[in-house]
């Protein structure tokens, strides 16, 4: 175990090398002109020159990359924003709490339908239930995300009125003024986005946990336990259920890593303030301190979830060792 | 009255190619402390059979009639809840595969109290207890700490004692064991034999050995069935089918035997494939691949018929008397022990 996570620390700070490093080269290619966009439209070429000098533009990048990696370690600070002066930290803060809301409340939400169907469909293959679910499943794959939360903003949040349309809410109550906060508030504001989400992962989520539960229903331990007098929901819970999360669990790890920096269709469609809209910006504008910043949280995120998939693999399979 | 009696069984499946005609009008008896060996190659039924009895088919699938009674009692057709109380209790099954067959994310401890705890009102610690104590009757070393081990901790041999020790810990009347040496190599085939000839001494429970080895049969069986096409083709204590068989699969089936005592160039070998059953061959299953196969034989199915002079041994085919022993006779001779040719 601690062999294990040795290895996992190290191969982290080598991934997070690789990731700045290669998000650094990327913008140096392009060509980009980010104290042109913050000098404004009647900017002079001694005012770009200025500002160039202030963001160290004007040093090779080997020195800028030092910099930030300097910045990093000892002021734990991923700089400023070339557009606005914000501290990306500060960016961060505010954005991954509406990213991780919008991606965690989705994930749980199409876990809560997939498992279900997956299950029964595997259940009862070609049951009315499994037909209805397949049908479910071709409409979730077959919508794009981006016309299933146009679609559901436009019947639900405007024409019934029933949610609101944009903007997002903290959980945490505040008495600011302009603010909004509360669980409820939070939750009315997320559930569209939670189930644009939803609808296209719980879809290749039933298709994934119906094969498996199937699959695993033909294994010869099945047999057994139905041979030792196990009932049917003996069999479904302990000796089904387990062995059939094992493939889940890996696509799940690897989906929540990509989710966060994913939704930003999402984001976009129902103006909610996280970390998929703000990259999207930071492109548009050169911003590289922000798109840095970003991509490093996104990378670690990747690094985290494996990690935690690897913990869950080896404790639901008992047959993994971590080492 | 015998423990189990098995009545014109038939079992079909439904697949996307048609049905397929698994197992068609098989009857046999098998009464208390009793061991029947079922012999036939891949494809004969004989497993098939005995899931029918567990009823552990799929019922979208399979379709089975007939009658089934254990212990004066239809059984065939009994709702799986019913059926729960016979399986694992009165009746134990073990799998040709140990390997796959024990789930692999649970402790060998936990899949044995289970099988306790489905049918018994007893306490967790009580199982436990049980669990060990038929853990070191099936001889694992050092029972009480290979208890929390999972199944890829153990050998195959071992695998299939844990199997063993799991189909037994409830004291069933029966134990239907299909193929469980087939997957394990010769020292422990001998080993896992032996075993269960002694816990069958110890407790009395009727045996039903699933085996293409005809050697496993003349070590462990009282009678023999000779299944083929989904159909029983030849039955008989056992000595009686070693000494005399009487129909060409028997001879088949003794002929690739190898033996010790007979020095032989190669082993004979039945030509060709089973026969499908979604599409069986008119008349006597097995003519295709007979080398005695005669017009009668691809026309009408033989009935099972009594052995001449005896009462218990029957079997399926259209050579006569005369025939059979003659050729039988010829069998024999070319099997016979090399150092008695030397000697004559």
């Amino acid at each position: 175990m601690t062999q294990f996570l040795i290895r996992r620390t190290f191969w982290a700070a080598f991934l997070f090398v690789a990731a700045s490093i290669i998000t650094y080269v990327l913008f140096f290619v392009i060509p980009s002109c980010p104290a042109c966009l913050a000098a404004g439209k009647a900017a002079t070429p001694e005012i770009v020159a200025r500002i160039n000098h202030s963001l160290h533009l004007d040093l090779p990048i080997y020195q800028q990359y030092w910099l930030f990696v300097w910045n990093l370690i000892r002021h734990g600070s991923f700089g400023y924003s070339y557009v606005t002066g914000t501290p990306v930290r500060t960016l961060l803060s505010t954005e991954i709490p509406v990213t991780a809301s919008v991606v965690f409340g989705g994930v749980i939400l199409y876990l809560a339908i997939a498992i279900p169907t997956g299950v029964i469909s595997a259940l009862r293959p070609r049951s009315i239930m499994d037909r209805l679910g397949m049908v479910f499943v071709l409409f979730g794959i077959s919508a794009p995300s981006v016309w299933v939360g146009l679609m559901l903003l436009y019947l639900v949040g405007f024409r019934l009125g029933w949610t609101p349309i944009n903007d997002y809410c903290s959980p945490i109550p505040t008495h600011q003024l302009g603010n909004c906060g509360g669980l409820w508030p939070w939750a009315s504001h997320l559930i569209l986005p939670w189930i644009t989400l939803a609808v296209g992962s719980a879809a290749l989520y039933t298709r994934l946990i119906r094969a498996n539960v199937m699959e695993t229903m033909s294994e010869d331990y099945v047999r057994t336990a139905r041979a030792k007098g196990a009932s049917p929901t003996r069999v479904l819970i302990q000796h089904v259920l387990r062995n059939s999360m094992l493939q889940v669990v890996t696509i799940l790890g690897m989906d929540l890593g990509l989710l966060l920096g994913g939704v930003l269709f999402i984001e976009i469609v129902f103006g909610l303030p996280g970390l998929g809209a703000e990259i999207l910006q930071a492109n548009g504008r050169f911003d590289l301190p922000v798109i840095v910043g970003i991509t490093m949280f996104l990378c670690l995120s990747v690094i985290v979830f494996n990690f935690l998939v690897d913990i869950l693999y080896a404790w639901l399979d008992p047959r993994i060792r971590l080492t | 009255m015998a423990l189990l009696e098995v009545q014109d069984l038939h079992t079909r499946f439904r697949t996307d190619d048609g049905i397929v005609q698994a197992v068609s009008g098989v009857s046999f008896e098998l009464d208390r402390g009793q061991t029947l060996g079922v012999v036939g190659e891949s494809g004969s039924g004989k497993s098939v059979t005995f899931l029918s009895v567990m009823g552990l088919h799929d019922k979208r699938q399979a379709e089975m009639t007939g009658s089934v009674r254990f212990d004066n009692q239809e059984i065939l057709g009994l709702s799986t809840n019913q059926l729960r109380h016979i399986r694992g209790k009165r009746i134990g099954m073990i799998f040709q595969d140990p390997m796959t067959s024990l789930n692999p994310v649970k402790k060998i401890g936990w899949q044995l109290e289970e099988a306790v705890l489905i049918h018994n009102d007893v306490p967790r610690s009580e199982a436990r207890r049980r669990a060990i104590e038929v853990l070191e009757e099936v001889e694992i070393p050092k029972a009480e700490t290979r208890v929390d081990d999972y199944a890829h901790q153990f050998s195959g041999g071992m695998r299939q004692r844990v199997m063993i020790a799991m189909a037994l810990i409830n004291q069933p009347e029966i134990l239907i064991a299909d193929e469980p040496t087939t997957a394990l190599d010769v020292t422990t085939q001998a080993q896992i034999l032996r075993l269960m000839e002694k816990l069958q001494e110890d407790h009395g429970m009727a045996i039903v050995m699933i085996t293409h080895d005809l050697g496993v049969v003349a070590e462990l069986a009282d009678d023999v069935v000779v299944m083929y096409g989904g159909r029983i083709v030849e039955s008989s204590k056992v000595d009686d089918l070693f000494v005399k068989p009487e129909m060409p699969y028997t001879w088949g089936l003794l002929g690739s035997l190898p033996r010790v005592d007979v020095d032989v160039e190669r082993l004979e070998q039945i030509p060709g494939q089973p026969p499908s059953l979604l599409r069986p061959p008119r008349g006597c299953a097995f003519n295709p691949r007979c080398a005695y196969t005669f017009d009668r034989c691809r026309e009408e199915l033989p009935e099972l018929r009594p052995a001449e002079g005896k009462n218990d041994h029957y079997f399926r085919c259209h050579l006569d008397e005369g025939d059979r022993a003659r050729i039988w006779a010829e069998k024999q001779a070319a099997m016979a022990p090399a150092g008695a040719e030397s000697a004559a």
